[in-house]
């Protein structure tokens, strides 16, 4: 058929437009991946954080359970704390041999009696957290106080610094990208002018005459989200060891949650995959389309 | 029916047909004759819309073809087909792809394509010839290729521009004899043309355009 014959001619034919137009889309789509990959773990890491306790106090070993109860009551008599959770002595060593279970050295070195018992607090609202910290914090028996919504702010901020960089990045890639397409297909649509001029004589519909290029520009996204993916895929298996000690301990974290289906974008997992090719592909797809339509549409004078 | 209703089309100052009236019916077989830039070729592509009038109206079948929108003027061309002088042929593709566009701009399925394909070229007796480049051709078959492409489709109409004016006395009957069949067919033809033997020896209806303006038009006729 004309069409499927021309966009095969036009790519052999013009073989340095295709390498500019293919290289420019596989690297928009690649660093679209990698930030989608980035904004999406940022915000299940700082989800994780803020879905956990975000105080943990540590006594000394003179305090008993019945008394850290006893102050656990007082704690959740306020409204400001919604929640609290006891780990004791044998609880904190479980943790700890799971988290070290790979270090045997590490596991040798550590009873339950040098690790002291604690108790997660949750806050009601992250507002009370500076609050709930200065009235733990003087209580007699409390050796130490974790506040952990230092490293959520710290992750807030680092995931909104993420998104609006990446978000600046890939739109001037997008804009690049398809004016490099719009360019490439206006080459080729002066190229064909004579071709273009017989068929429509022959009676030939506008939309007849740019579908070659408008395919053109959908192989060109395809390839291109097809090349991005491959990359990003390996990159991530290259990763995921560094990934699993910067991770250790949090286990799981979760995108997405309707009904029974959960998205997890750790561990990686096939479905992860799965939707950022689909992703990668529906970018691809639509950047090779707009571009090679508005680009035809604009040369054959629509 | 192709009907020109005072016709006139202006470029400027420079009149190239002015008060065309002119009726053909269909099936009929008529020549435009005049000498070089008298009006031929601007009369045939006020048919197909390459041109607008700048007055008159110009009707194809019940289509008043001025008055067409832009997006149906490729309908129109499908019903008049449209053989060039210098042939207009796609370079890059075989004769049997060249046939084929006609085809594929109808949609029509693969299985068809190819029959209609056979059948056309088995007219303009380039069967043998079907996988060749127009570049591999002489001028003749090139021209063969043009009229095949002009009516493998759902043309009813031909209009022919000198078609056998780059070709040798022989070709050039050869070419005739191709259009006469096609018109027995049929199919309505009009051919500009300024060889004397062939339109006296065809004894057809002449249009004869002198200065952008019809001077003669006989049935029967011949060529002065």
């Amino acid at each position: 058929m004309y069409s499927t014959i021309s966009v095969w001619q036009r790519l052999r034919r013009t073989p340095y437009q295709t390498v500019a137009s293919l290289f420019m889309m596989f690297i928009t789509l690649f660093v679209l991946g990698l930030f989608l990959l980035l904004v999406a773990s940022s915000s299940a890491l700082v989800g994780y954080f803020e879905s956990k306790p975000q105080l943990t106090v540590f006594f000394s070993n003179d305090k008993d359970k019945a008394s850290i109860d006893k102050f656990a009551e007082k704690l959740k008599s306020t409204d400001k704390v919604l929640s609290t959770k006891y780990v004791s002595k044998e609880e904190a060593l479980a943790i700890y041999r799971e988290q070290n279970k790979d270090d045997p050295l590490l596991l040798e070195m550590v009873t339950a009696d040098i690790l002291p018992a604690s108790l997660d607090v949750s806050a009601t609202s992250p507002k009370y957290l500076d609050e709930i910290y200065q009235s733990v914090r003087s209580e007699p028996g409390v050796e130490d106080v974790v506040f952990q919504k230092e490293v959520v702010d710290t992750l807030i901020v680092w995931a909104s610094t993420v998104r609006k960089v990446g978000f600046i990045f890939v739109f001037f890639l997008i804009l690049s990208t398809f004016f490099i397409l719009l360019t490439s297909v206006s080459m080729k649509i002066a190229n064909k002018k004579e071709e273009i001029e017989i068929l429509r004589l022959v009676g030939a519909t506008n939309w007849y005459i740019k579908k070659p290029f408008i395919k053109e520009g959908l192989l060109y996204g395809l390839a291109g989200a097809t090349m991005a993916f491959v990359i990003s895929f390996f990159l991530m298996l290259y990763l995921e060891p560094y990934a699993d000690s910067f991770l250790k301990g949090v286990g799981s974290l979760k995108l997405v949650s309707a009904g029974s289906f959960t998205l997890l974008i750790w561990p990686l997992n096939l479905t992860l995959f799965l939707l950022l090719y689909l992703l990668l592909v529906a970018c691809g797809l639509g950047i090779g389309f707009v571009g090679s339509l508005f680009a035809s549409s604009r040369y054959l004078n629509d | 029916m192709i009907l020109f209703d005072n016709v006139s089309k202006r470029y400027g100052k420079s009149t190239a047909v002015e008060d065309i009236n002119f009726k053909i019916d269909k099936g009929e077989f008529v020549f435009l004759v005049g000498s070089s830039g008298a009006g031929k070729t601007t009369i045939l592509r006020l048919i197909d819309r390459e041109l607008l009038p700048s007055s008159g109206s110009v009707f194809v079948s019940d289509l008043e073809v001025n008055k067409l929108p832009k997006s149906r003027v490729p309908f129109l061309r499908r019903k008049v087909g449209f053989v060039f002088q210098d042939f207009k042929l796609l370079n890059d593709r075989t004769v049997a792809e060249n046939v084929a566009v006609s085809l594929e701009i109808l949609d029509r399925q693969s299985a068809d394509i190819d029959k209609r394909i056979r059948e056309v070229l088995n007219i303009v007796l380039l069967t043998e010839k079907a996988n060749f480049f127009p570049k591999q051709l002489s001028l003749g078959e090139q021209q063969r290729v043009a009229i095949g492409r002009a009516v493998a489709g759902e043309t009813e109409i031909l209009l022919a521009d000198e078609p056998t004016g780059n070709l040798d006395p022989k070709t050039s009957w050869d070419i005739l004899k191709i259009i006469t069949e096609i018109n027995k067919q049929g199919k309505t033809v009009i051919m500009a043309s300024h060889n004397v033997d062939i339109v006296n020896s065809m004894k057809k209806r002449v249009i004869e355009i002198s200065k952008g303006k019809i001077i003669r038009d006989q049935k029967k006729s011949k060529y002065s």
